[in-house]
C-alpha cells in the first residue's frame, strides 16, 4: 500500500493531566473528549464513529470503553470498537478508527482511553485461575513486570557495558523534559543521585527507574484528509503509518507474561526480530525511516528498556544505545529527543490511554504547539509501544 | 522442612521424579521445535500444523541469557514462603538443545550480584509454599559447580 492511502488528519487532540485521584476512569476519558472536540473545533454530533481502548482493571464497564464513552457523551445512536490489546490498546483503537475513515464508513471518528490504576504492582485478575499464564506467573515464579524489565537490563550491562549510571541518566533526562509539560504526573527534576538512592525493585532497577501505575485520559479525533480540507484546515498533523504487528516464530525474546521464549531448535527465524519489526512496519507504511523522524516517544516502562528501544526503531546500531545517550543525541536540542513529554517515567502507565498519549504528543510537537518542551522545527514523529502477550504498536505522524 | 509430602506445584509442566527432577515440555516431530508450557494441541510452527506433538523432558542445563530479583514481595496470587519477605533472584536460562529461553526462581541463597550472563545453570527443585496438606514443590535454577571460562565474556 503507498503511504498516501494510509494518512488521516488529526483534527483534535486532548489529554488529562496525569496523577493518582481515584476517580472513575469515565470521568478522565470524558475530559480528554472534550478538549479534543474542542481543539478540533467541531461539535461532538460531528462524531461519526468512536473507538475505544479498554482496561480489564474496571469491571464491566472498562471491557466495553467504545459504549461507555458514548453513553457518558450522550447516546446518539454511534456504531463504536473497543479495542484490548493491554498496553498496546490505544495503538489498536487509532487503527479501529483509521480503518473506518480509509474505507470510507465515516469521515470524523473519536479515539478515547482512560484508566484508573490501583496502587503498585500491576497484578492479575483475583480468583484460582490456572489456565491463564498471566496468573500463573505471580504464582509460581513471583514474576511481576519489573522482573522482565530487570531481566532486559541486566543483559544490557553484561553484553553492552551498560551502567547503572546510564539508566539513571535516562530518568535524569525525561524527568528534565517532564518537568516542562503541564500534563506530565511527576513534575520534579531528579538528580542521579536521587535515583541511586532509591531502593531496589527488580536488580538492577530501583525505584525511580521503574513507571509507576497511574490515572489518566487521552483522546483524538481522526477525520479523512477531504474533510479536514472542507473544514479548511490544510496543514493538519497526519497519521501517516500504524503498526499493529505481532512476532514471527519463533520469538526469541521472553515477553511479558511468558514463561518461555519460542524454540528456535528447528526452525530459524527469518526476517527481523519481534522488537525490530514493530516500528518497522510503520516506517514501512509511510514509506519514511528512521533518519527521517524529528522525535520519538518510547515506551519506557524502565529506564533501561528505552535504550533498548532506541536500537529497535533503528536510531542507531545494536550495543550502540548507551552512547547515544551519553552523547546528548536524544537529550532536548539532540539529533533526535526521545520522550520530550517526559514519556512513562514522567507519566507513569495508564494502560489503555498511553499509546493514545504518544500520539498526542507528536501532535502538540509537529503543530509547534509543545511550549518549553518545542522540538525545533519537527515534521516527523515515531511512537513505539508494546502491549502484553505479543502486541506491537508504533504510530508515524507527519506535518 | 515438615515431613508433609511433596507435591509439584504444577504437575502439568514440572515433575519432582526423585533423582531427576525436570520440565515437561512438547516437541513438534516434523519441525523438531519445542514448546514450553508443553502444547499438546497444535505446533506453533508456522506450517506444521499436522505435526505429531511428543511430550519429552527438557534440558536440565542451559546457558543464563539474564538475571534480576524481587526486591519486594510479589502481590497475590504469589505465596511468600519467608516472613518476612527475603528477595529472591530469577533467571532466564537458554536450553542448548531446545534453543529456548525458560524462568525460573534462583534457589535461595544465590542472589543477582552471583550471576553472569553466560554461566551455566542447572535445573533443581525447592519448595514453593505449603499448605495443610504437602509441600509444593517448584523448579529452580542454579550456577552450575563447573562453569565456563569467562563466562559472560563472549556470550
Amino acid at each position: 500500500m503507498s503511504s498516501r492511502e494510509t494518512e488521516v488528519a488529526v483534527l483534535g487532540v486532548g489529554m488529562t493531566e496525569w496523577g493518582k485521584w481515584g476517580r472513575p476512569f469515565v470521568e478522565y476519558g470524558v475530559a480528554a473528549i472534550r478538549e479534543a472536540i474542542a481543539d478540533a473545533g467541531i461539535d461532538y454530533s460531528d462524531i461519526q464513529f468512536v473507538a475505544g481502548a479498554a482496561t480489564v482493571r474496571n469491571g464491566y464497564p472498562g471491557y466495553v470503553a467504545g459504549a461507555t464513552f458514548a453513553q457518558a457523551m450522550g447516546w446518539t445512536g454511534l456504531p463504536i470498537s473497543t479495542s484490548y490489546a493491554a498496553c498496546a490498546s490505544g495503538t489498536q483503537a487509532i487503527d479501529s478508527a483509521r480503518a473506518h475513515i480509509l474505507s470510507g464508513m465515516c469521515d470524523v471518528a473519536l479515539v478515547v482511553g482512560a484508566d484508573t490504576t490501583p496502587k503498585g504492582f500491576l497484578a492479575p485478575s483475583k480468583g484460582e485461575r490456572g489456565d491463564d499464564p498471566d496468573w500463573l506467573r505471580f504464582r509460581l515464579l513471583g514474576a511481576t513486570n519489573p522482573t522482565y524489565f530487570g531481566l532486559y537490563a541486566r543483559r544490557r550491562m553484561d553484553l553492552y557495558g551498560a551502567t547503572e549510571a546510564d539508566f539513571a541518566q535516562v530518568k535524569v533526562k525525561n524527568s528534565k523534559m517532564g518537568a516542562l509539560n503541564p500534563r506530565a504526573r511527576y513534575k520534579k527534576e531528579f538528580t542521579e543521585a536521587d535515583v541511586m538512592n532509591s531502593p531496589v525493585v527488580a536488580d538492577p532497577l530501583r525505584l525511580l527507574q521503574i513507571c509507576a501505575t497511574s490515572d489518566g485520559g487521552a483522546a483524538m479525533v481522526l477525520c479523512s484528509k477531504d474533510y479536514a480540507e472542507k473544514k479548511g484546515i490544510t496543514n493538519a498533523v497526519k497519521v501517516r503509518g500504524i503498526s499493529t504487528t505481532t512476532p514471527t516464530f519463533p520469538n526469541q525474546i521472553i515477553e511479558m507474561p511468558n514463561f518461555a521464549t519460542d524454540s528456535a531448535a528447528g526452525v530459524a527465524l527469518v526476517g527481523p526480530s519481534f522488537r525490530d519489526s514493530i516500528a518497522t512496519a510503520a516506517y514501512v507504511e509511510a514509506d519514511l525511516g528512521p533518519d527521517d523522524m524529528d522525535l520519538a516517544e518510547v515506551y519506557d516502562l524502565s529506564s533501561a528498556l528505552e535504550l533498548d528501544w532506541y536500537e529497535n526503531l533503528g536510531l542507531c546500531k545494536e550495543g550502540e544505545a548507551e552512547k547515544m545517550l551519553r552523547d546528548g543525541d536524544t537529550s532536548m536540542g539532540g539529533r533526535i529527543p526521545v520522550n520530550a513529554s517526559g514519556g512513562l517515567g514522567a507519566f507513569g502507565e495508564a494502560v489503555p490511554a498511553q499509546a493514545i498519549a504518544q500520539v498526542c504528543e507528536l501532535t502538540w510537537q509537529l503543530r509547534g504547539q509543545a511550549g518549553d518542551r518545542q522540538v525545533e522545527g519537527a515534521k516527523a514523529g515515531v511512537t513505539v509501544n508494546q502491549g502484553l502477550f505479543g502486541h506491537g504498536s508504533s504510530v508515524v505522524c507527519v506535518r | 522442612m515438615s515431613d508433609k509430602p511433596q507435591v509439584s506445584a504444577r504437575p502439568e509442566w514440572f515433575a519432582i521424579d526423585a533423582n531427576a527432577p525436570h520440565l515437561i515440555g512438547t516437541r513438534c516431530e516434523k519441525s523438531g521445535t519445542f514448546h514450553f508450557p508443553p502444547e499438546y494441541t497444535m505446533s506453533r510452527a508456522p506450517g506444521f500444523a499436522d505435526s505429531e506433538l511428543t511430550e519429552v523432558a527438557l534440558s536440565t542445563t542451559g546457558t543464563l541469557w539474564s538475571y534480576t530479583n524481587a526486591g519486594y514481595a510479589p502481590p497475590e496470587p504469589y505465596i511468600a514462603i519467608t516472613d518476612p519477605f527475603e528477595p529472591f533472584a530469577i533467571a532466564a536460562v537458554e536450553l542448548a538443545d531446545e534453543q529456548m529461553v525458560v524462568l525460573g526462581q534462583v534457589v535461595a541463597g544465590v542472589n543477582a550480584e552471583d550471576l553472569r550472563v553466560g554461566m551455566t545453570m542447572e535445573l533443581t527443585s525447592e519448595p514453593l509454599f505449603e499448605d495443610d496438606d504437602a509441600i509444593h514443590m517448584i523448579w529452580k535454577w542454579k550456577p552450575a559447580a563447573d562453569q565456563p571460562q569467562a563466562a559472560g565474556a563472549d556470550a
